[in-house]
């Protein structure tokens, strides 16, 4: 075994390893995010349509943040397929936080299947820009 | 991993197909239980995915359009025929934001789908929460089912 297929199975292992274990049975899906970063704060943005405010899970330990929410299937017993182009599951993705994260003022805002989570950095990390003094 | 959550399959009316589109479709899961993969598909380049469903006297249209104003949706009908049209505009962020992920995508879609029978166009109803679009349309007369009682 080549040394790049070694890498490569351990990096797929340990990629296994981090999917956590789903105690519910049904497909889950990743989320399309955006995250961009300001001097003030980190935004991620994630399409999770479908998913209502109480079905949303964000859970933040051990720096790690999961989000994590439940569309139900909208459809009623008496109803047919005649077009299926999306199935309804979980949307689930995990993010690793570094220490600059001010934990404590994490704001999330879901509205139209869109989350928006507001990460402010602590106060030290900010930037500064450090002016040089000549005499 | 990044997997989008789009189905490859191509919309398709005809039951025949249909039996083998749902094979396929159960095969892709078990491969991916295989692998240990999380579900997985290729995107189809489709926006936004529809689902059509189907009662005796409605059909129930779908659609995944996450974070749309209602105003900028466009939706008109006619005969068996149903267009969804719209402009998904993502807000400017900050000006000095830095990306680090940008999958979501942006930009004007358009699609047309036809209905297996024809629609009472005049009695559609529109519905948009939490990203979803929701379309009742009920079945032109002539296309109900009837129950036709046996005499004795």
């Amino acid at each position: 075994m080549s040394n790049e297929t070694r890498a490569d199975m351990q990096r797929s292992e340990s990629a296994m390893a981090n999917v956590p274990e789903q105690t519910r049975p049904g497909p889950v899906y990743s989320p399309a995010v955006d995250i961009f970063e300001t001097d003030a704060a980190i935004t991620v943005l994630a399409d999770m349509p479908g998913v209502k405010p109480d079905q949303l899970e964000i859970d933040l330990r051990d720096s790690v943040l999961t989000l994590k929410g439940r569309a139900a299937s909208p459809a009623t017993t008496a109803e047919t397929d005649v077009l299926r182009e999306y199935e309804t599951g979980t949307f689930l993705r995990q993010f690793t936080l570094s220490q600059t994260i001010d934990q404590a003022k994490i704001d999330a805002h879901l509205s139209d299947g869109v989350l928006r989570l507001e990460l402010p950095k602590v106060e030290r990390a900010k930037p500064r820009q450090i002016t040089v003094r000549t005499k | 991993m990044i997997v989008r959550r789009v189905w490859p399959a191509r919309p398709t009316f005809d039951s025949s197909l249909r039996d083998f589109d749902q094979l396929r479709r159960d095969m892709l899961h078990m491969f991916d239980a295989f692998a240990g993969e999380r579900e997985s598909a290729t995107p189809s380049g489709v926006f936004p995915p529809i689902n059509i469903t189907q009662d005796n006297d409605h059909f129930y249209l779908r659609a995944e359009i996450p974070g749309i104003a209602a105003s900028d949706l466009a939706i008109s009908a006619l005969r068996n025929h149903v267009s969804i049209s719209g402009k998904r505009e993502l807000p400017k962020e900050h000006e000095r934001a830095s990306y680090h992920r940008k999958e979501r995508a942006e930009g004007t879609f358009n699609r047309t789908v036809a209905l297996p029978t024809g629609v009472d166009s005049d009695r559609i109803e529109a519905h948009y929460a939490d990203g979803i679009l929701t379309l009742v349309l009920p079945k032109a007369a002539e296309a109900k089912p009837r129950q036709i009682v046996v005499k004795t």
